[in-house]
């Protein structure tokens, strides 16, 4: 057979107000029936771009050479999109290749029924006969992709379908048009892992009860793992390796690929020893006793229970991992602990104080915020910002002092001095993730709160970032709560684990155990939900795999 | 014509780009608004007249008389030049922009300010009255402060004053509105909450992280308040409650004296006080609409941003 | 939520969560019970703000009278009584549709609101159809060719409509139209012998149109719609900018949203994205806007109903300002808030009905 997509040295650049800038350069791809080739990369490596140019779906901003060539398999593909006429492009559109975004909650227009969206492509093309026959045929699909009661949600708006269910019906709406080849931009990267391996099997389903080919854009190697029969790297605007996926896991040939893939945090390896013993009697820093926080409802609304009589304690010179999805209350413990949530009920003692003490331990907590790029006052200097805590505790320190104290917070983070003076937009996101573990240090605190701090960040940056988390926390012996989504960086810093669930915690040990050998019937599938990005082995975690319809919503 | 065509093509590509358009606009608006700053700053010597003149050596002026070399936009009903009370009239609308720019700016943003940050019941009062007076007209606002403050009849200070009041009225609840629901999306970013978890007190934090970072929208205010000024005041004077002839030149108040002209088809009492109204109003709103040009980011940097994600990339090192 | 909101509605957002369907009764109580607030704010405001200023009776007769005549007719009045007790009669009346009697001659205002307040009406629909017909379709051609020569065009005619007041546009286009020209009537809402005609039948609605289309007679009809034309386009027009540039933004935020883009993915054609997938979503914070306009255009009214002769609302505050009747005009400005609450609550009813998430 042929193949079903040949993009040739694809060159796309972007005029800019500063002159063009270079996305892609020089790629050449392709993709065969039935085939998944996982396009991966870093942030600005030029995969979107390579992906939309596919579909024609550039700005007008942008330039073009190459070829993208698609066909329907049957014979060689002979079709350039790139010099398509605009009638030629819409009717290539969804029918030859069908796209799959990564928002499924963007994606799809708040103000129409999901049946309705799903039909306009098929009016588009004049397919479907009637508009009654267009609407059965939408239930039929969305049956097909398991979306339960399709009859009833045909008639739904997005918001009434969970996130899951909505990249279910996106799914649906590029299958429907019988597509051979579906282009897919991370699309599972905004969803909860469990989410994430529903929508990965319905993927897997569509090349094997539809004989859809897939070209997967992600960044997340589980998922490359999991799903790619070959991948190929992308690194600046070119291809720098193709492989199969089992040769490339095992064998990287380029330093880049190398370098990426010892980046990736291994779920299942490498699995941290305790290095604390198990109380040492002390008192610990944070201590929460049936702790619970409302989120007050709007316009008379009920209150929203976030955290629900959750107890634990933080131990002295302890990094906990808090562990859980969006919406199980984890980031609020946090706020909670640092004075940025009030507390509905129960009791929180920090640094052995109760919480209407509060003030007491304003400047002993360092705090680092998941978005780096927010977190700095824009206005002011990486200097400032960090000089901030020393100035605003009014410690007895002169201009010079303060600076000396900054400059050795900047070194100790690994960032040259001179970064001082610059303001955050001039820093990398990595750069300003450091400069974020330099401000809550500035204050030698016993108690680091970190969210989310790596999930921003590209996985070559969160690796170091990681590294240094890790020997700052060796070095000054504070306690932290790590909070994370991802599984695999929580086992690689934290000592202890707290699996969180809709506000309860279901789970809590050792991080070895709770991860290594879970419990509870939701850490079970949270572990079980993970792709590990090691495609043999994921292979036979895939057994059984997860059964379809059952996990949905 | 060859010149025309020559030239046509490097121009186009500007103006699809949205630059050359921003420019224009941008250009026009200065332009105009610095006309305006000069007429008024410059009046006595431009004008042939004083504003409330009806006489000079040769006589009375006469009523309604047609543009001649004299009078070149003619005289109005009251026997005045109608080209000297234009002139004077950009006198009045500059003053009734700086009054009500000092009424209602300060006022609003502190209100704004301190009720978005610390937020509870006295913000949601201040809220509900806010709104009630955003959704009144302005005009009928304008109305009941000016026979508050001068009873309807006005003096230069008296009328200017009354109309400066009016136009803080409507002015001050949106400057509040707008600086609030600025405080409140810099409220909710993480630097503020990182200056509150080292422990930075609120006024500290209001001060220094949210008020600086909320303030970027107010020179598109000043530019809106500065036109809506001009036309309150216009309007109230188009009513009868402006100021007096005699006490200053107003544009609002000419043309309500020329609504029957127009109907005798005298077409020079009304035209020149109503362009400068248009023009002033004019460079004001591109100068602010290009000012909300530059400050949409989407504009500043096009087709990079939807592709390309700012952030993440390139790692340090 | 990617729909962009340019200014929202102010007292309640509408809210992003829908609960069920009992989520959106309930938000159309509160959104109700919120007019009541918003009237009493306004109401006591000008009341204070009016009696800051003195009595009426002194403000309106002070020069014609001798003390002792102006004391007892503020006896008989009741000016002389403290002033809570009033602002509390006041309010008592108001709540029982009394808005008070004018001072100079003497009639209640809501009598004049009946005798006007269709005249108003009839030119705020004709400024509301001309802003519709050329508002909407504009913004959408301004939108889809963004940043190209009818979008600078058609910008740069949004900002003049907002530049020119409304009382100079009126003045132009009658210079024009009327005087010059002569194609249309200069001013009144219909010949003489029209309005006398109109005003005999049997049963009348007060809006000229509604009455000329009833009686059948082909002149009147003719002779309404020529007096209309001119007033409605110069109110039209102001709020015809307002509406072209709401629509511009709001459609150039949603064109360029991800949604769009899934369905142009799909094929759909451009002008189907630009009508539905684009319009729908960004007719939201369009129409919510709009209601905030209904406030821009009741002050047009007035400046628009003075310049034509137009004999509504407007013009009649107009004449009680100039005759310093300030109950008269208290009293209209009033009934102005009412209305303003009232519109606001509908138009936010009818931004919810657009958007699913309030309604399920």
């Amino acid at each position: 057979m042929s193949d079903l997509l040949r993009i040739e040295e694809l060159h796309v650049g972007f005029a800019t107000d500063a002159g063009p800038v270079p996305a892609v350069r020089g790629v050449s791809l392709s993709v065969a029936p039935g085939e998944v080739l996982a396009l991966v990369g870093e942030s600005g490596s030029g995969k979107t771009v390579t992906a939309r140019s596919v579909l024609g779906l550039l700005p007008d901003t942008a330039t073009v050479r190459g070829r993208v060539l698609i066909g329907d398999g049957t014979r060689e593909p002979d079709e350039n999109v790139l010099d398509a006429s605009p009638a030629r492009l819409r009717a290539l559109r969804g029918t030859h290749a069908a796209m799959v975004f990564q928002e499924p909650s963007a994606t799809l227009n708040p103000v129409f029924t999901i049946g309705w969206q799903l039909t306009e492509g098929l009016r588009a093309h004049g397919r479907g006969g009637s508009k009654a026959e267009r609407r059965s045929l939408a239930v039929e699909w969305l049956a097909k992709v398991g979306i339960p009661d399709p009859a009833t949600r045909v008639d739904h708006y997005p918001h009434q379908l969970s996130g899951g269910q909505k990249q279910r019906a996106v799914i649906a709406m590029a299958l429907a048009l019988g597509s051979r080849l579906i282009v897919a931009d991370e699309p599972t990267t905004a969803l909860d892992v469990t989410v994430q391996a529903e929508i990965l099997e319905l993927l897997h389903r569509c090349r094997t009860d539809f004989g859809t080919a897939v070209l997967l854009i992600t960044h997340n190697m589980g998922v490359v793992a999991d799903l790619a029969d070959r991948v190929a790297v992308m690194h600046a605007g070119e291809v720098v390796e193709q492989a199969p996926v089992r040769d490339l896991f095992a064998a990287p040939t380029h330093s880049y690929t190398r370098e990426l893939l010892s980046a990736v945090p291994d779920f299942g390896t490498g699995r941290r020893t305790m290095s604390l013993t198990a109380d040492d009697g002390t008192r610990p820093v944070v201590s929460a006793r049936a702790l619970t926080v409302d989120h007050p409802g709007r316009l008379g609304r009920k209150a929203f229970r976030a955290v629900d009589a959750v107890t634990f304690d933080i131990r002295r010179g302890e990094i906990l991992g808090l562990v859980g999805e969006s919406g199980s209350g984890k980031t609020t413990i946090g706020r909670a602990i640092a004075g940025l949530t009030p507390v509905t009920g129960g009791q929180l003692e920090v640094f052995g104080a109760p919480l209407s003490r509060r003030r007491k331990t304003a400047g002993r907590i360092g705090y680092v915020f998941q978005d780096p790029a927010t977190s700095f006052d824009p206005l002011l200097t990486i200097g400032d910002s960090i000089a901030e805590p020393l100035v605003a505790h009014g410690r007895d320190l002169g201009a010079k002092a303060i600076r000396a104290r900054v400059e050795s917070l900047l070194e100790a983070v690994h960032l040259p001095r001179t970064h001082a003076d610059r303001y955050p937009h001039e820093l990398s996101g990595g750069q300003r993730q450091r400069a974020g573990l330099a401000r809550a240090l500035a204050l030698r605190p016993r108690l680091l709160i970190a969210d989310e701090p790596t999930s921003a960040l590209d996985v070559s940056v969160q690796a170091k970032v990681l590294d240094l988390f890790g020997e700052l926390q060796r070095e000054l012996g504070f306690a932290a709560l790590f909070v994370s989504h991802d599984l695999a960086v929580v086992e690689q810093v934290a000592h202890r684990v707290v699996v969180l669930h809709r506000g309860r915690i279901v789970e809590e040990g050792a991080t070895g155990q709770v991860l290594g050998d879970p419990q509870d019937d939701y850490t079970r599938r949270l572990v079980a939900a993970l792709p590990v990005p090691d495609p043999v082995r994921q292979a036979r975690r895939r057994q059984p795999p997860v059964q379809e319809g059952v996990a949905g919503v | 014509m060859t010149l025309l065509l020559t030239r046509r093509p490097p121009l186009r590509p500007r103006i699809r780009t949205g630059a050359g358009v921003q420019r224009v606009m941008l250009l026009t608006g200065l332009v105009l608004t610095g006309l305006f700053l000069l007429t008024a700053l410059l009046g006595p010597l431009l004008a042939p007249h004083g504003y409330a003149q009806l006489t000079d050596s040769q006589g009375l002026f006469g009523t309604q008389q047609h543009p001649s070399g004299g009078h070149p936009l003619g005289t109005t009903i009251a026997g005045y030049d109608v080209l000297s009370r234009t002139i004077w009239g950009a006198r009045t609308a500059l003053l009734i922009i700086v009054a009500a720019l000092l009424l209602s700016v300060v006022p609003g943003t502190v209100l704004g300010l301190v009720s978005g940050y610390l937020g509870g019941r006295p913000d949601r009062l201040l809220v509900g009255l806010a709104d009630a007076l955003y959704a009144f007209p302005p005009l009928l606002l304008a109305i009941v402060m000016s026979i508050v403050i001068s009873g309807g009849r006005s003096s230069l200070t008296g009328g200017l004053g009354a109309a400066a009041c009016s136009v803080a009225v409507s002015f001050v609840p949106q400057y509040f509105r707008v600086v609030r629901a600025e405080v409140i999306r810099v409220k909710a970013e993480p630097f503020v909450d990182a200056a509150r978890v080292i422990g930075t007190g609120p006024w500290r934090i209001m001060t220094r992280h949210v008020l600086r970072n909320s303030v970027r929208t107010l020179p598109l205010i000043f530019t809106i308040n500065a036109s809506e000024s001009i036309l309150t005041l216009a309007g109230l004077g188009f009513l009868g409650f402006g100021i007096e002839p005699n006490s200053a030149a107003e544009w609002g108040y000419d043309l309500n004296r020329a609504v029957a002209d127009v109907t005798a088809g005298i077409w020079w009492t009304a035209v020149p006080p109503g362009l400068g109204i248009v023009l002033t109003v004019l460079g004001t709103t591109l100068l602010s609409e290009s000012l909300t040009d530059l400050a949409d980011p989407r504009l500043r940097k096009r087709g990079t941003t939807p592709l390309l994600p700012a952030d993440g990339g390139a790692d340090d090192e | 939520m990617s729909t962009p909101t340019q200014e929202t509605t102010g007292a309640v957002g509408t809210p992003a969560d829908g609960a069920a369907g009992h989520g959106f009764a309930r938000y159309l109580v509160v959104r109700f019970l919120l007019i009541f607030p918003t009237v009493l704010i306004l109401v006591s405001l000008v009341f204070f703000l009016m009696r800051l200023t003195g009595d009426p009776i002194s403000a309106a007769f002070g020069d014609r009278l001798t003390p002792d005549q102006l004391h007892a007719k503020l006896h008989q009045a009741g000016y002389d009584r403290p002033l809570l007790s009033q602002y509390l009669d006041y309010l008592r009346s108001l709540a029982t549709g009394d808005f008070g009697r004018t001072v100079t001659d003497n009639q209640p205002v809501t009598h004049v609101l009946t005798t006007y307040g269709s005249a108003t009406v009839e030119l705020a629909f004709y400024a509301l159809l001309v802003a519709l017909a050329v508002g909407v379709p504009l913004g959408m051609v301004a939108a889809s060719h963004r940043d190209r020569a009818p979008d600078a065009a058609l910008r740069l005619f949004a900002i003049l409509t907002y530049a020119t007041p409304v009382f100079f546009v009126g003045l132009l286009l009658k210079l024009v139209f009327a005087i010059w020209l002569g194609w249309l009537p200069s001013s009144g809402r219909a010949g003489t012998a029209v309005q006398l005609f109109l005003q005999n039948q049997t049963s009348t609605t007060g809006v000229y149109l509604i009455d000329a289309l009833r009686s059948g007679d082909a002149t009147a009809v003719a002779d309404v719609v020529r007096h209309a034309v001119l007033p409605g386009l110069a109110l039209g027009l102001l709020v015809a900018g307002v509406l072209l540039r709401l629509v511009r933004t709001n459609l150039i935020g949603t064109l360029s949203a991800d949604y769009v883009d899934a369905a142009r993915s799909r094929g759909v054609a451009p002008l189907r994205l630009l009508t539905h997938h684009a319009t729908r979503p960004a007719l939201i914070p369009v129409v919510t806007v709009l209601g905030l306009q209904v406030a821009g255009l009741l002050g047009g009214a007035v400046l628009t109903e003075t310049t034509f002769e137009w004999k509504g609302l407007g013009y009649e505050l107009a004449h009680y300002l100039t005759t310093r009747d300030f109950p008269a005009v208290q009293g209209i400005v009033a009934l102005f808030a009412v209305v303003v609450a009232v519109t606001n609550f509908l138009v936010d009813v009818v931004a919810a009905l657009i958007d699913p998430r309030v309604r399920y």
